[in-house]
């Protein structure tokens, strides 16, 4: 089946058997491997893109169903220089193996830029989706905090 | 694992959707948020010929408030829930409830209409539709019916939706402002189903006694189910220590809960016996700001 779509403001049209998921599609299929597959059920959070600027798991998603719909990927969160999440995460040892990073960056972009001026109680919940096994979790609500300030003046 | 093969449809209009799953005798499945039908396709517990998406269809996704209630329509999602924030003052037992719904990224794509066919038992939507008397607009090949929750929810995973019956709306009827209500449950993890969670609410007559008690309960039973025993020991008493203890001892006596990996039954039952007595203490010190003086 044909599904047209926008990745990373770039319009793209793959044919895809309906059962495919989305995070198969990006990865298998348009070779964006930077979404990790860890649980294929739901509950790992590794998946996580943005459909319309909401964060949502790729592994939940059929790739049918993005008809139309804008997808952002962790590749389209960042150019050339480190974005001010990357650099956060740096700062704060927030990662130490990488799978779940691309997760965790998504979903707190998609926090940040919808919820600037969040507190420490509401990034913990909202990043209570996604599983680490390597940080123990508080460099990276760290780092998410310390990089609200790019947000708040409207710098990606 | 990888979702087993079917085919997909993306309709415009109920009708279409309708005709579509009458089409496969059973073998057809609606598709809403996905966020509970793709882990079951991926488990390969589900395994239709036929998806068809709810996607396209208009005019199922606001939240209507009117002097009879709250109306949500079937692909409304969690999200949308948390961010209204006349629920508040509307329906506040279901925007707290809500709040408890699975993560952030489950929040953005999960519906109310997939929660309510889908019936986990633990599910908090079904349990708060089920305590408020709530009614389902259900439309189907023979045309369109309202449904009463304590008709709806008939086991684990079951209830009375035909093959080709899509919900379309769910009311909730209205909600008086000082009324005394709480919502609890437990769950390891926020976001996670709950090992046993409460719903209730009740109003005052003029000697402040309980009256018109509506308890249920979600994640000690196949499905949610009201507690009557516990709705009697609380109708027509007074909110003292003997009453809460009463009505837990009802509650106690009236649930047979399963045991699985997450937790024994006798653990389920202490723990709705808790859960029960601290939202009563709760509820009691709930909408006292709008009551007529004593
Ligand atoms: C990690 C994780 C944690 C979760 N935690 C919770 C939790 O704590 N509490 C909770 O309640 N839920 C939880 N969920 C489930 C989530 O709330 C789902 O969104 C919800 O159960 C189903 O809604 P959906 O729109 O995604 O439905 P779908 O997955 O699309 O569909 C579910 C079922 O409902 C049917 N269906 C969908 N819409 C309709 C309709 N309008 N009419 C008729 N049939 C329909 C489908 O055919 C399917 O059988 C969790 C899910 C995940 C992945
Ligand atoms: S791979 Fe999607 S949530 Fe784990
Ligand atoms: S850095 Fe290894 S799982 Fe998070």
């Amino acid at each position: 089946m044909q599904v047209q779509f926008e990745l990373n403001g770039e319009a793209v049209i793959t044919d895809v058997e309906p059962r495919t998921t989305l995070a198969d599609c990006i990865r298998d299929g348009l070779r964006k491997t930077g979404t990790h597959v860890g649980c294929e059920h739901g509950v790992c959070g590794a998946c996580t893109v943005l459909i319309n600027g909401d964060a949502v798991r790729a592994c939940l998603v059929l790739a049918v169903q993005v008809q139309g719909d804008k997808v952002v990927t962790i590749e389209g969160l960042s150019g050339d220089e480190l974005s001010p999440l990357q650099v956060a995460f740096r700062k704060h040892h927030a990662l130490q193996c990488g799978f779940c990073t691309p997760g965790f960056i998504t979903t707190a972009h998609a926090l940040l830029t919808n919820e600037p001026n969040v507190n420490e109680e509401r990034v913990r919940d909202v990043l209570s989706g996604n599983l680490c096994r390597c940080t123990g979790y508080i460099p990276i609500v760290e780092a998410v905090l310390d990089a609200r300030i790019h947000y708040a003046r409207g710098e990606e | 694992m990888k979702p087993p093969i079917f085919e997909y449809a993306s309709p415009s209009t109920i009708a279409e959707a309708v005709s579509l799953l009458a089409s496969r005798d059973g073998n057809a499945k609606v598709i809403s948020g996905g966020q509970s039908l793709m882990p079951m396709l991926a488990f390969r517990l589900a395994s239709p010929e036929l998806l068809v998406d709810l996607k396209q269809l208009k005019d199922l996704n606001t939240i209507i408030i009117r002097d009879d209630g709250v109306r949500l329509g079937a692909k409304v999602r969690w999200c949308d829930i948390e961010s209204d924030k006349r629920l508040d003052r509307s329906h506040p037992l279901l925007a707290e409830a809500i709040k408890h719904v699975a993560h952030y990224q489950v929040r953005n794509r999960g519906t109310v209409g997939g929660s309510l066919a889908h019936a986990d038992p633990s599910a908090e939507m079904p349990g708060v539709t089920l305590t408020c008397d709530g009614l389902m607009t259900i439309v189907g090949s023979r045309g369109m019916r309202i449904e009463k929750a304590s008709d709806f929810f008939i086991g684990p995973l079951t209830t009375s939706l035909e093959p080709d019956e899509i919900i379309t709306e769910v009311h909730l009827p209205s909600w008086p402002a000082d009324r005394r209500w709480a919502f609890r449950e437990f769950a390891r993890r926020k976001g996670d189903f709950a090992m046993a969670g409460v719903a209730l609410f009740y109003d005052l007559d003029q000697e402040n006694r309980a009256v018109d008690a509506h308890i249920g309960v979600i994640g000690v039973s196949d499905c949610p189910i009201r507690l009557t025993a516990a709705e009697a020991a609380l109708n027509g008493n007074a909110l003292t220590e003997e009453t809460f203890s009463a009505v837990v001892a009802a509650a106690k006596g009236s649930i047979d809960p399963p045991s699985d990996i997450h937790a024994s039954g006798a653990y389920r039952r202490a723990l709705l016996g808790t859960l029960l007595g601290r939202g009563l203490h709760q509820s009691a010190s709930r909408g006292e700001t709008n009551a007529s003086p004593i």
